[in-house]
């Protein structure tokens, strides 16, 4: 035990001392959330859309009228047709149609629901689906009120941010921005700390002494574990304070994921670690095979419903899609474990693969 | 059973045979050099005793232990000094040492009476970053570093490497004096003026072991009779020598320059006359005892022959 | 015999931050002699050779190189200087012949010139059938030997030449020794680093450094007899204990 505390008290000082990984940990975090918040959030605002109504009856109208009232719409223009909508799409006059469809306030109190169509520019398909995913929301809102007040609901196309009731895009970027930073403190970090002992020759005593391969390994990561811990809260307290991103479910739940995850990242940057000789191909690998996965195939910038069907099959693999589901889940739509659990076991079940893979790799000697 | 005893050792990476049928047997508190240049295959050597590499194949006994099947036990016996400096650059002198001894169970207090002699040296500087230590220093605080946890064997692998002359002279004053410890002491470097300072020495090119014994048994070794020539101008003496029938080596040392001759029949009258001929006119020549690089030389020339 | 100053170094200073590097050096190099610096790594050798190739600003004192101040004319010094520095200047997946052409190609040589000149070096040094290896394939030894070759490639006035022996076998030391001989022959002026003390024997004049200063300078024998000692080791040990 004094030697694995002795361990740990080293890596402590040489990540205190360093001021490259202080910034890493500390300073680029903060700074990506804030970045990613205002860039994001500017987005859908004021965002023209136009309006088939087929209908013309009290309900439509109010709808039109809220959709015009938010602060992320502004409705432009009433077409008479999907041909006339059709040309306002190729002058870019608008981003989005919604189609109320015929005897609509009828439908809705005779079949409790009616149907509405939105139609979108999908050239920005990433745009597309925040315009799509706010109407939803707006519809839905409408209709949860309705209920309320005992008149019938109606359903919507895509219900895809239910929860997201405030409209604020901080609410997505939030959980993909932890996904990214639980990846780059671990991952990398952890990796290059441990090719960095492999540069030095430092590895080579360390081989050589007492310690057990798995001290050695623990001691690299508990430092790490412990810091990202330590980010992701602090993540959670700037999404709340800045940018009132609330968390709705169980907060040991959402911890304990979170946790799982940084589990698995850890042992992603081991088995890097174990491959790798030097602090750059540590670094080009953990960006290449494990930043960019994260950020671009987990869902968290590009939908994935909106991806090329390889890359959708490519999602699988990659953890941060299923960490997205899960706090998405608790923090947003408060789900409880039984919601989640098929991700939870999916991530379990990678982490235990990954670590007992690279303890197998982690050699005892040079070769 | 000798503490180091290795016999027909192999070792290959791809085509390149790193070691090729070495033997070595150093006595418990022997003090063995390894001489040779780089890519002779030392730290290679080292690294098969040290457990970090296995073999291809040949037997190998350190401390009686098998390195392959026995490594953990092994390791609680070896103090091992890596090659590339392996200190921690951004940990303070005594944060390295602390660490170490913590890594073996151990503390500075507990064995601080065999680094004494050695500490001393650098414990006005504890405070101070490692790698803001002179090259001097460093290896100090390295050898501090292997020795805190009272290895029975000690493993150096070039010590002396980029360290000015006279460090380098009190690095090895210093290794005599952890022998009266009861320490067996192997160690690297690629200085052959450094072998003397050996009991035992094992010179290794190409990955194979190319003479051993103590210093004095191979330089007895040499049979051939060796002229060492002093002048002022060894460039033009270099040509004039290497022109000279018969002349197997000529290569300057320091300040002489050594000839070997293939045969036996050559005087130093000879050579003095040959050189006042060719114009060298201050040349003295004398007949000189072989030393370890001479060795080494000779065995090079015979090799490039084959 | 009088011979010009190549070099000329009066009251050289180079701090980084607090960390004095190179502490008031006064020194010349002649032409065509073999100027030795010896001392232990970070007595401020390697920071005094990068001054000197135009690498780094002296941070005071007067420097000048091959008639060039280091201040104002660095692209002059640098046309007429080598460097060959202990971490290899050769590019290890290009081929000998690849990475003569380049370094040749970059100092402006003609293509009929390159020609010509790597002929003569193929012929000189016998690489005949290692000339179309990849650098990474050769023995230490020979790689030394050529990053050399490729140094002087360009016949400049001055090649500074940083560790060149450290690490290689006896007998390819020596050839490297050879190859120094001939180019100072040619007229070149050679600046060399050491921690062979045999090879201190070798040059002109050394200059021993410790903790950025000059220490003692003279030719091999000056210092014997000025620290009356037998060989240049002696000197060094009677200049550390004498401190």
């Amino acid at each position: 035990m004094k030697r694995f505390s002795g361990f740990l008290l080293k890596e402590f000082l040489h990540i205190i001392r360093d001021t490259r990984t202080m910034l890493i940990l500390f300073l680029i975090p903060i700074f990506q959330i804030l970045i990613f918040g205002y860039v994001i959030k500017n987005e859908v605002k004021d965002a023209k859309i136009g309006i088939i109504d087929m209908s013309h009856d009290n309900v439509t109208e109010e709808i039109t009228a809220r959709l015009d009232a938010a602060v992320d719409f502004n409705v432009v223009r009433e077409y008479r047709n999907y041909e006339e909508a059709e040309s306002g799409f190729r002058a870019n006059e608008i981003k989005a149609v919604v189609v109320f469809a015929d005897n609509f306030a009828n439908d809705l109190g005779k079949y409790r629901s009616a149907d509405v169509q939105i139609l979108l520019d999908a050239s920005d398909p990433n745009l597309a689906n925040l315009i799509n995913s706010y109407i939803s929301v707006i519809l839905n809102k409408y209709s949860h009120e309705k209920i309320q007040t005992g008149t019938p609901a109606l359903v919507s196309t895509e219900p895809r941010m239910w929860f997201n009731e405030n409209l604020h895009s901080a609410y997505m970027f939030v959980p993909g921005t932890m996904a990214l930073i639980l990846m780059l403190i671990t991952a990398l970090m952890s990796s290059i700390s441990i090719a960095r002992e492999k540069e030095n020759g430092t590895m080579e005593i360390l081989l050589v002494s007492p310690l057990k391969p798995i001290q050695i390994i623990l001691g690299k990561l508990t430092p790490y574990a412990v810091l990202s811990i330590v980010n992701v809260i602090s993540i959670l307290v700037i999404g709340n304070v800045v940018f009132g991103v609330p968390v709705n479910g169980s907060w040991v739940l959402l911890l304990l994921s979170s946790f799982l995850f940084i589990l698995l990242a850890l042992s992603l940057g081991l088995l890097v670690s174990t491959v790798v000789k030097t602090q750059q191909t540590a670094m080009f690998i953990s960006i290449l095979g494990l930043m960019l996965p994260t950020m671009l195939l987990s869902g968290f910038i590009f939908p994935i419903e909106n991806m090329p069907v390889i890359l959708q099959y490519l999602s699988y693999i990659v953890p941060a899609k299923y960490f997205l589901i899960i706090i998405k889940s608790i923090m947003l739509k408060g789900l409880g474990l039984d919601y989640i659990i098929n991700e939870v076991l999916i991530l379990i079940s990678i982490t235990v693969g990954l670590i007992a893979l690279s303890v197998l790799k982690f050699k005892t000697r040079l070769e | 059973m000798a503490e180091i005893e290795i016999n027909n050792l192999y070792k290959s990476y791809g085509d390149v045979k790193a070691l090729d049928n070495v033997c070595l047997s150093v006595e418990k508190n022997g003090f063995c050099g390894l001489i040779g240049p780089d890519g002779a295959g030392k730290t290679t050597l080292m690294r098969v005793i040290t457990s970090l590499l296995v073999p291809d194949s040949g037997e190998i006994s350190i401390g009686g232990l098998d390195p392959i099947k026995e490594y953990k036990k092994l390791r609680l016996k070896l103090g091992y000094m890596p090659g590339k400096f392996s200190l921690y650059q951004d940990l303070s002198v005594e944060e390295n040492l602390r660490f170490f001894a913590g890594v073996f169970g151990t503390s500075i207090k507990e064995n601080y009476h065999l680094i004494k002699n050695i500490y001393s040296h650098i414990e006005p500087f504890k405070n101070r970053r490692a790698g803001k230590l002179s090259g001097g220093m460093k290896q100090k605080l390295a050898l501090s570093c292997a020795l805190i946890h009272k290895p029975e064997i000690l493993i150096l692998d070039e010590p002396t490497t980029g360290v000015d002359a006279v460090s380098r002279r009190e690095f090895w004053e210093m290794l005599g004096e952890i022998r009266n410890y009861g320490i067996t002491i192997l160690v690297s470097t690629p200085y052959m003026e450094e072998a003397v300072l050996c009991d035992q020495v094992s010179l290794l090119f190409d990955g194979k072991v190319v003479e051993s014994g103590t210093p004095k048994q191979i330089v007895e070794r040499f049979s051939s009779t060796i002229f060492a020539v002093k002048t002022v101008n060894i460039p033009a003496s270099l040509k004039v020598l290497r022109n000279m029938e018969d002349a197997k080596s000529v290569n300057s040392f320091g300040q002489n320059i050594h000839v070997v001759f293939n045969d036996g029949n050559h005087s130093v009258e000879q050579i003095t006359n040959y050189l006042i001929k060719n114009n060298i006119t201050d040349a003295k020549v004398s007949i000189i005892n072989a030393g370890i690089e001479d060795c080494f030389i000779d065995y090079i020339i015979r090799q490039n022959k084959n | 015999m009088y011979r010009e100053n190549i070099i000329e170094v009066e009251n050289l200073v180079k701090k980084f931050g607090d960390f004095t590097a190179n502490d008031n050096l006064c020194f010349e190099v002649k032409k065509s002699e073999i100027f030795g610096f010896l001392g232990a790594n970070g007595a401020g050798k390697t920071t005094a050779i990068k001054i000197l190739c135009g690498l780094l600003f002296p941070t005071s004192g007067k420097v000048m190189v091959a008639g060039y101040d280091v201040y104002k004319k660095r692209h002059e010094i640098r046309k007429n200087i080598g460097y060959m520095s202990q971490g290899f200047s050769l590019y290890e997946d290009l081929t000998v012949k690849e990475n003569i052409e380049f370094y040749a190609g970059i100092y402006g040589l003609k293509r009929s010139e390159i020609k010509t000149r790597f002929e003569d070096l193929v012929q000189k040094l016998g690489i005949d059938e290692l000339k179309n290896k990849f650098v990474r394939d050769l023995p230490l030894g020979w790689k030394q030997k050529i990053a050399f070759s490729v140094a002087i490639f360009h016949k400049p006035q001055i090649v500074f030449l940083d560790e060149p022996t450290s690490g290689v076998d006896p007998i390819t030391r020596r050839q490297f020794w050879d190859l120094i001989y001939e180019a100072v022959e040619s007229g070149i002026t050679v600046f060399v680093t050491t921690h062979y003390l045999d090879e201190a024997e070798y040059c002109d004049r050394v200059c021993i450094m410790a903790e950025g200063r000059i220490d003692a300078i003279g030719t091999p024998d000056e210092l014997k007899a000025r620290f009356q000692s037998k060989n240049m080791d002696e000197v060094f040990v009677k200049i550390a204990r004498g401190k």
